[in-house]
C-alpha cells in the first residue's frame, strides 16, 4: 500500500513535473521575443506590406523593390544593367538608355537610391540612383517603375557621393570618388596631387517631368569625395560631403590615404553658387556626356550627346564653400531632421563625429579658420564640433534618424547598430548584426519626417545565415523593430546584388499611382498598331519591318514568308491587351538579344537576323491564357536571292 | 535546236518546282472528323443547339449593365464611334461576318439582350464564371478566354450600338 502510495506520488509529481514542462515551453513558443517577431513580420496570404523599400543592387546594376517589414521581393528594376527577363537594354527602344560617351555600357554598379522630396518630405514621385563605374545619375518613375532617364557626370571617375536629392528636389547632386585631371589628359599618375580635381556636379531637376540637366560642377581639390546629404530646413541652401585621401595619394590609398589625422566635411553653400552662375559666373567647358531620356507616349528612350558643361572654381565665390575637419577617413556624411546636425562618421575610428550647423555659421561669421586648402578655408574642428559620440563600437558607417530624438549608426568594424541620441550624444541601445554592417534605412530615414518604425541593415558578410549556395551567396539584410526603447531584430532576408543604401516610404505613398496599364490609343510609337487590321510586313532594302499586334492569345499577323538570309528582321510588337497584369512575351529562335516583355498598350522591337533558310518559329514567352501554348507562329526564311515577295497572314 | 528547247523546258520545270506545293499529310483526318463530333456533342445542350447559336432575349446576364434603351433608330454618330473602338479592342478576335477566335458580331442582338453583350463586354473573366451560358460559349470556343479590354460603358455602348448595323 504503501508502494502504491509512493508509486501514485511519484506519477503525480512527474504529472506535474511534464505540466510545467509543458508551460515553460509553452511560454518559450508565445513569449515575448520569438512569437511577437514572427507576428511583427508576418503578412498574411493577400494582406499587404505598410512599407516599400527600394534597395540599390550595387555590381547588379539594378534596382530592387522590397516589401517591409515582410522582407518578400517584388521586383528587380532595370537601371543600368542589361535585363533580359524584359529585354530591357535589349529592345530597340531601351538600348539608347545605356549609351554614354563610352559606347554602349551593359552594366554599372548602383549605389544610393534616394526619393524625391518637397518640402524635406518624401513625395513618391522618382526614385534616383548613381552608376558608380562610368558616372551616370539615374531617374526611375515611381508610377512605371522604370528608368526614364540617365544622365552621364563629365569630369567625374567613381560617382559615388551620389545621387542625393535637396529638400524640394531642386537638385540631384553628385560627387566624385576618384579625383582625376579635369579637363582629362595624358600625364603623369604621380603627380596627381594638386594636379587632379574632383568634380562635384549639381543637376538641376525639371519640377514637372523630372528631366535632369547639369546646372553646374563646383571642380575641388584632388581629394576622394565620399557621401554627401543636403542641409535640410535651417540649413536647407548647403550640401554637405565627406572627404578621405586628404594626402592626395595615387597608390596604396589602403596605407596613405589614412595618414592625416583629420580629413574634411566640404560643405557647400550651393543657393550662392547657383546665384554666381545665375548672374553670369562660372567657366563654360567643353565636354562630351551622354543625356538619354525614355517617353513614355513614344516607349522609346532617345540618346543625346552633350558638348558642354558649365564649371565653378570654388575660391571664386567667396563665402560658398568651407572644410569642416573631420576625424579619421570619414564616410557617412548625414543630417538629421531639423538640419542642425552634420554626422561625420570616420570609418577607422570609435566615435561619431557631430558638427552644428549653427556652430559653423559662426565660425564663418567670426572668421575662424586653420588655414586653407588650395584657397577654401578651414574650419577650426572645436569651433564647429556640437559634440562626439562615444559608441564602445569600432568602423563608424551611416546614421539615420527615427523623428524623434534618435540616430541609429551602422558600425562595419564591430557588426553593430548603435542607437545614440542626439544633444545628450549618449548611447542607449546597440544590436549586433550578422554580419559586418554596411548602410541602414528607416523609410524617409534621411528627410525631415522619418517613419521610425523599422530599420533595414544591410550587411556585407552573410556566412552562415542561410542555407549555403556554394561560395557567392546574396548577402543579407535584417529588419528590426525601432517603435520601441530597445532594437528588436526581427527577421532576416537574403538581399539581390549588393545593396549601398536603400531608400523606403509609406506603401499609401505609391500605392494609388502604380500604373497598371499603357493605353493603346496614347501610345504614340512610330511602329504600333492600333488596330490588327494595320498588321502588316514591309520591306525597305536588307531591312524589314514587321507590325505586329498580340492578344489573349495569337500574333497578328503569325504567318510570314519572303525574309531572305542576311536580313535585319525588326519585329515591333504592340500588346492590344488592355487589362492589368496581361504581359505577352516574344522571342524568335536564334535571335542574337534576349526575348521582349511588351506590357498592356506597350509596344516593343527586338531585331532578329536569319542566318539560316528554313521556316523559323516565334512565340509568347509569358503564360498568357490557357492557349499560351498555341501562342507562336512561323517565319519563312528564303535564300538571300529568293524571288518569293513579302507576304503574311493570321487564320487564312 | 532539241538540245536548247529541252534546257528551256527543263528550267521551267525547275521554276515550277520553287513554287511547287509539298504535299499534305492526310493520316489523321479520320481521326480528327471523330473529335470534332465528340467537340459538337459536348457543346450541344439537350436543346440540340450550339451556344452560340442559341436564342435567349430575356437573359441579361451578370454585371453593371441592368437596363439599356435601344432607340428605334440607329444612331450612326454612336455607331460610328463604336466602330472605331471596335476596330481597336475587339478585331484581333472578333470579326465581321466570320468565326475568327471569338464569334462575329453579326446579328447578336437576335440572339441576346444588349444588356447581356455590353455585360460581357465589360465584366467578360465574371460572365464566364457566373453566367452560365457565357461559361459554356467559353468552352465552345476553345477555353479561349475574352480579354477585358477595359472599355467605358460609354464605349461598350457605342460597340452595341456598331452592332446594329451588322446584318
Amino acid at each position: 500500500m504503501k508502494r502504491f502510495t509512493l508509486q501514485i506520488g511519484i506519477a503525480l509529481s512527474g504529472m506535474v513535473l511534464l505540466f510545467s514542462g509543458c508551460n515553460q515551453g509553452g511560454n518559450a513558443a508565445n513569449g515575448a521575443l520569438s512569437s511577437s517577431a514572427a507576428e511583427k513580420v508576418y503578412v498574411a496570404p493577400g494582406e499587404q506590406d505598410e512599407f516599400y523599400a527600394f534597395l540599390s543592387g550595387g555590381y547588379s546594376g539594378n534596382l530592387t523593390v522590397y516589401g517591409l517589414p515582410s522582407g518578400r521581393m517584388f521586383k528587380e528594376i532595370p537601371v543600368f544593367s542589361q535585363f533580359p527577363t524584359s529585354g530591357y537594354g535589349y529592345s530597340e527602344e531601351t538600348k539608347p538608355l545605356l549609351i554614354t560617351s563610352h559606347g554602349f555600357i551593359p552594366w554599372d554598379d548602383l549605389h544610393h537610391p534616394d526619393i524625391s522630396q518637397t518640402n524635406g518630405e518624401l513625395d513618391g514621385r522618382w526614385i534616383f540612383v548613381n552608376g558608380n563605374n562610368t558616372p551616370r545619375i539615374a531617374r526611375v518613375s515611381l508610377s512605371t517603375f522604370e528608368t526614364e532617364e540617365i544622365i552621364e557626370i563629365p569630369n567625374s571617375a567613381g560617382n559615388h557621393s551620389s545621387s542625393f536629392i535637396t529638400e524640394n528636389t531642386e537638385y540631384v547632386v553628385a560627387g566624385t570618388r576618384f579625383s582625376v585631371p579635369v579637363p582629362q589628359r595624358d600625364m603623369p599618375i604621380n603627380e596627381y596631387k594638386g594636379n587632379f580635381k574632383g568634380a562635384l556636379t549639381f543637376i538641376n531637376v525639371d519640377p514637372e517631368h523630372g528631366h535632369m540637366d547639369i546646372k553646374f560642377q563646383v571642380i575641388m581639390p584632388g581629394f576622394n569625395y565620399d557621401l554627401s546629404h543636403p542641409g535640410r530646413g535651417k540649413s536647407h541652401g548647403w550640401f554637405f560631403f565627406s572627404t578621405y585621401n586628404t594626402e592626395e595619394a595615387s597608390t596604396l590609398q589602403e596605407v596613405n590615404a589614412s595618414q592625416n589625422d583629420k580629413d574634411f566635411i566640404a560643405a557647400i553653400n550651393w543657393k550662392k553658387i547657383e546665384e554666381y552662375v545665375n548672374n553670369g559666373g562660372g567657366t563654360e567647358m567643353p565636354a562630351n556626356y551622354a543625356h538619354n531620356v525614355y517617353d513614355e507616349s513614344t516607349h522609346m528612350a532617345r540618346s543625346t550627346m552633350k558638348k558642354k558643361v558649365l564649371t565653378v572654381d570654388p575660391t571664386k565665390v567667396p563665402g560658398a564653400v568651407f572644410l569642416l575637419p573631420t576625424p579619421k577617413s570619414p564616410h557617412g556624411c548625414d543630417v538629421d531632421p531639423s538640419g542642425q546636425y552634420i554626422i561625420g562618421a570616420g570609418k577607422l575610428s570609435a566615435d561619431i563625429t557631430v558638427h552644428s550647423f549653427d556652430n559653423m555659421l559662426a565660425a564663418i561669421e567670426a572668421e575662424k579658420y586653420d588655414g586653407y586648402a588650395y584657397g577654401i578655408p578651414i574650419l577650426n574642428f572645436e569651433e564647429v564640433l556640437a559634440g562626439v559620440v562615444k559608441s564602445g563600437g569600432l568602423g563608424p558607417l551611416h546614421t539615420e534618424f527615427d523623428g524623434k530624438g534618435n540616430a541609429y549608426t551602422t558600425f562595419f568594424i564591430s557588426s553593430e547598430v548603435v542607437k545614440w541620441q542626439l544633444e545628450t550624444w549618449q548611447v542607449v541601445d546597440r544590436k549586433p548584426t550578422f554580419y559586418s554592417v554596411g548602410h541602414l534605412m528607416i523609410p524617409g530615414g534621411n528627410s525631415r519626417k522619418p517613419f521610425g518604425k523599422y530599420v533595414v541593415a544591410m550587411n556585407k558578410i552573410t556566412k552562415d545565415r542561410y542555407l549555403p549556395t556554394g561560395p557567392e551567396m546574396e548577402h543579407s539584410a535584417q529588419i528590426y523593430d525601432i517603435s520601441g526603447e530597445k532594437m528588436e531584430l526581427l527577421y532576416d532576408f537574403p538581399t539581390h546584388g549588393e545593396p549601398h543604401y536603400a531608400a523606403g516610404c509609406p506603401a499609401d505613398l505609391l500605392r494609388q499611382n502604380s500604373k497598371k496599364i499603357y493605353r493603346l490609343d496614347e501610345n504614340n510609337h512610330p511602329y504600333s498598331i492600333k488596330s490588327p487590321v494595320d498588321a502588316r510586313v514591309e520591306r525597305e532594302g536588307k531591312d524589314v519591318h514587321i507590325y505586329m499586334s498580340t492578344i489573349r492569345s495569337h500574333f497578328t499577323p503569325d504567318n510570314i514568308e519572303g525574309i531572305k538570309v542576311g536580313d535585319r528582321v525588326y519585329f515591333h510588337v504592340t500588346n492590344h491587351e488592355q487589362d492589368f497584369d496581361v504581359p505577352h512575351g516574344f522571342a524568335a529562335i536564334g535571335a542574337n538579344t534576349s526575348e521582349i516583355l511588351v506590357m498592356p498598350g506597350q509596344t516593343k522591337t527586338i531585331v532578329w537576323e536569319p542566318k539560316q533558310v528554313g521556316v523559323w518559329p516565334f512565340y509568347c514567352t509569358d503564360f498568357c491564357s490557357a492557349l499560351h501554348q498555341e501562342m507562336q507562329g512561323y517565319v519563312r526564311v528564303s535564300p538571300t536571292n529568293s524571288s518569293i515577295e513579302l507576304s503574311w497572314s493570321v487564320g487564312e | 535546236m532539241k538540245l536548247i528547247s529541252f534546257c528551256f523546258f527543263l528550267s521551267l520545270l525547275t521554276l515550277g518546282c520553287g513554287e511547287k506545293k509539298e504535299k499534305e499529310d492526310e493520316g489523321f483526318k479520320i481521326e480528327r472528323k471523330s473529335s470534332q463530333s465528340e467537340t459538337k456533342k459536348s457543346t450541344v445542350e439537350s436543346t440540340g443547339v450550339k451556344a452560340s447559336e442559341r436564342i435567349d432575349l430575356t437573359n441579361k446576364g451578370v454585371g453593371p449593365i441592368t437596363l439599356v434603351n435601344l432607340g428605334d433608330e440607329i444612331n450612326s454618330e454612336m455607331a460610328a464611334q463604336g466602330e472605331a473602338v471596335y476596330n481597336q479592342m475587339c478585331l484581333a478576335c472578333h470579326r465581321i461576318g466570320k468565326k475568327f477566335i471569338g464569334p462575329a458580331p453579326n446579328g447578336i442582338l437576335e440572339r441576346r439582350t444588349p444588356e447581356w453583350v455590353m455585360n460581357m463586354i465589360l465584366v467578360p473573366e465574371k460572365m464566364v464564371k457566373e453566367d452560365p451560358l457565357a461559361k459554356e460559349l467559353l468552352i465552345e470556343f476553345n477555353g479561349s478566354p475574352m480579354a477585358n479590354q477595359g472599355l467605358t460603358e460609354e464605349q461598350a455602348r457605342a460597340v452595341l450600338e456598331y452592332f446594329r448595323t451588322l446584318k
